[in-house]
């Protein structure tokens, strides 16, 4: 990079409650939580006043336990679900001023199958098991406009190929497939249309380490040759270790404490980070 | 004792419900409109949402015809035609000319239809995308916010597998433009007789609850790849054996005592017109 370039992603106040919220918790100030609940009406603040960058090529890690509100980030950036409150913007899209959350469900969409990728903690969430391997990576072409079969089949069995899995089993269902292998045609479909973002929500999570390493090559890889920029969700510090130039480090729906990644790990300034840091085994 | 219907056997409150029903249908072209299926003498699922549309439209100065998979007197047309004979004293007739309501199981005539006249279609699956989305909650979000990925995606599937489009029926089209509609289990071979059809086709899916309709002069388009092209079913080479006719759908007959294959009209009242209007050899 060398230069200081404008992000391509932009998070301002991101906020998402499950819940109405009461006198006690409505005012973001002066809260009185117990972690991220209120005792007083059962609300839950899963994200608080979220505000966040993410550069062109980078990989931006997001740790934090369980509960702390990564996946509920996720699931907001790529719309799977509503935010309560807050504002994204992406360069790529209208030059980054138009905020995403207020844009129909069918921009959202156009926006999810064109500029984004995501790729499932779970791959049940991400592919449709019952179908063909190349019939997933082909969903996310033909939502995005492509009617040519020939050329989807080509980009395909290149993407397949590209993931390490054999193009003459492109036509399984990914269900006769190992955790590890899903988890690889999930990125060939993430990657299908070329986004500059790929969302990945603990992909690693799950598998074995052998088959683990195999994925977190595949993403340095990604990464290294195709640019794309990332939001890398993980609870493992070995992963965010290995990948994230920059990682933030979320406790209780909020950021607590982020940096360069070395940095983090070398010298924990948050009481949490330093236990997180101290716990890595 | 004999109990005395009403005309056309539903009440005048049922029959204006769906009347009212396929109001809108009509209004929304290929939109498909919920409606309080009814019960009545023939189970879910052998034309109950065809017999109360026809039963709600039917008035006494109609001509009824009733097809059931091209043919006018396989049992299911006869106990209909009955049914309905019996409850309004509206005669039947063969001739697709002469009728001004046609209910129809799977087949569209082979004499071209002309304004006024009025097809029913019988319809066990309403819905095309149900195959790819079974909630119908989702379906619903998805034909609002025209996201057909899926009807695509299943038509990919097939050309995957068997290397050509596999549906030999209920091929998913496109109405206005709008919304992608299932044509009822007609064969391929029907699909562009409803392009800018003359006559009112009206949809009726009983089971399912839905009343849909494609109003006359509306554009009617069989979903299609690029590169793989829409193609109904051909008989090169074949002419019926009764009639001699060309360029009809045709069933394929087995002859085991000469053993050897021969098709055959499957609009039975059109080759019987046909073969009456040849001179006697």
């Amino acid at each position: 990079m060398g230069q200081i370039s404008s992000p391509i992603m932009s998070v301002r106040q991101l906020n998402k409650q499950f819940g109405k919220g009461c006198e006690q918790c409505s005012n973001s100030d002066n809260r009185k939580l117990e972690r991220n609940y209120c005792r007083a009406c059962g609300t839950v603040y899963s994200c608080q006043n979220l505000s966040f960058d993410l550069y062109p090529g980078e990989v931006l890690g997001i740790v934090g336990e369980s509960g702390s509100g990564k996946s509920t980030l996720m699931r907001s950036l790529y719309f799977d679900q509503e935010v309560t409150t807050g504002e994204a913007y992406l360069q790529p899209y209208k030059e980054g001023a138009v905020n995403l959350f207020q844009e129909s469900s069918q921009q959202q969409k156009y926006i999810r199958n064109h500029l984004m990728g995501k790729v499932y903690q779970n791959p049940v969430l991400g592919l449709r098991m019952g179908f063909s391997s190349i019939g997933n990576i082909a969903e996310k072409m033909i939502a995005a406009g492509n009617r040519n079969v020939a050329a989807m089949e080509a980009r395909g069995s290149e993407l397949l190929d590209q993931v390490h899995i054999p193009v003459y089993r492109m036509k399984e269902a990914p269900k006769k497939f190992s955790g590890g292998m899903q988890q690889r045609v999930q990125i060939a479909k993430a990657l299908s249309n070329n986004p500059p973002i790929l969302l990945l929500d603990e992909v690693t999570t799950g598998l074995d380490l052998s088959v683990q390493a195999n994925v977190l090559d595949l993403i340095k890889h990604l990464q290294r040759e195709l640019k794309i920029s990332m939001l890398l969700v993980s609870h493992d510090l070995g992963v965010i270790r290995m990948l994230a130039d920059r990682t933030m480090v979320m406790l209780d729906g909020r950021v607590v404490e982020q940096g360069l990644t070395d940095q983090i790990l070398e010298d924990p300034q948050h009481a949490y980070t330093q236990q997180l840091v101290h716990s890595l085994l | 004792m004999r109990i005395q219907y009403n005309f056309a056997f539903l009440d005048e409150g049922s029959k204006r419900e769906i009347r009212r029903a396929t109001l809108k249908a009509i209004a929304i072209p290929g939109y498909q409109v919920p409606f309080a299926s009814r019960e009545l003498p023939i189970g879910r699922g052998w034309g109950t949402g065809g017999l109360q549309l026809t039963l709600s439209l039917i008035g006494k100065s109609d001509v009824l015809k009733v097809i059931d998979q091209g043919s006018d007197e396989s049992v299911n047309a006869v106990s209909i035609k009955k049914l309905i004979d019996k409850t309004t004293g509206v005669p039947a007739t063969d001739a697709t000319e002469a009728a001004t309501l046609i209910q129809s199981r799977h087949r569209i005539p082979e004499v071209p239809l002309r304004t006024g006249q009025l097809l029913v279609l019988q319809v066990p699956m309403p819905e095309p995308l149900r195959m790819y989305e079974p909630s119908e909650l989702e379906t619903k979000r998805l034909h609002g916010e025209k996201d057909y990925s899926g009807a695509w995606l299943m038509l990919f599937e097939q050309i995957m597998k068997y290397r050509s489009v596999s549906t030999g029926a209920d091929h998913p089209v496109m109405v206005n433009d709008r919304y992608v509609m299932a044509p009822s289990p007609i064969p391929k071979f029907d699909n562009p007789k409803m392009n800018y059809s003359e006559a009112l086709i009206l949809l009726g899916a009983g089971r399912e609850k839905k009343i849909y309709a494609v109003p006359p002069y509306t554009q009617v388009v069989s979903l299609a790849f690029e590169d793989v092209p829409f193609e109904p079913e051909s008989f090169p080479g074949h002419s019926c054996r009764q009639c001699g006719a060309e360029d009809v759908f045709m069933d394929e007959l087995y002859d085991s005592e000469k053993e050897e294959t021969y098709y055959q009209c499957n609009d039975t009242s059109y080759c019987l017109q046909r073969m009456n209007a040849q001179p006697l050899v």
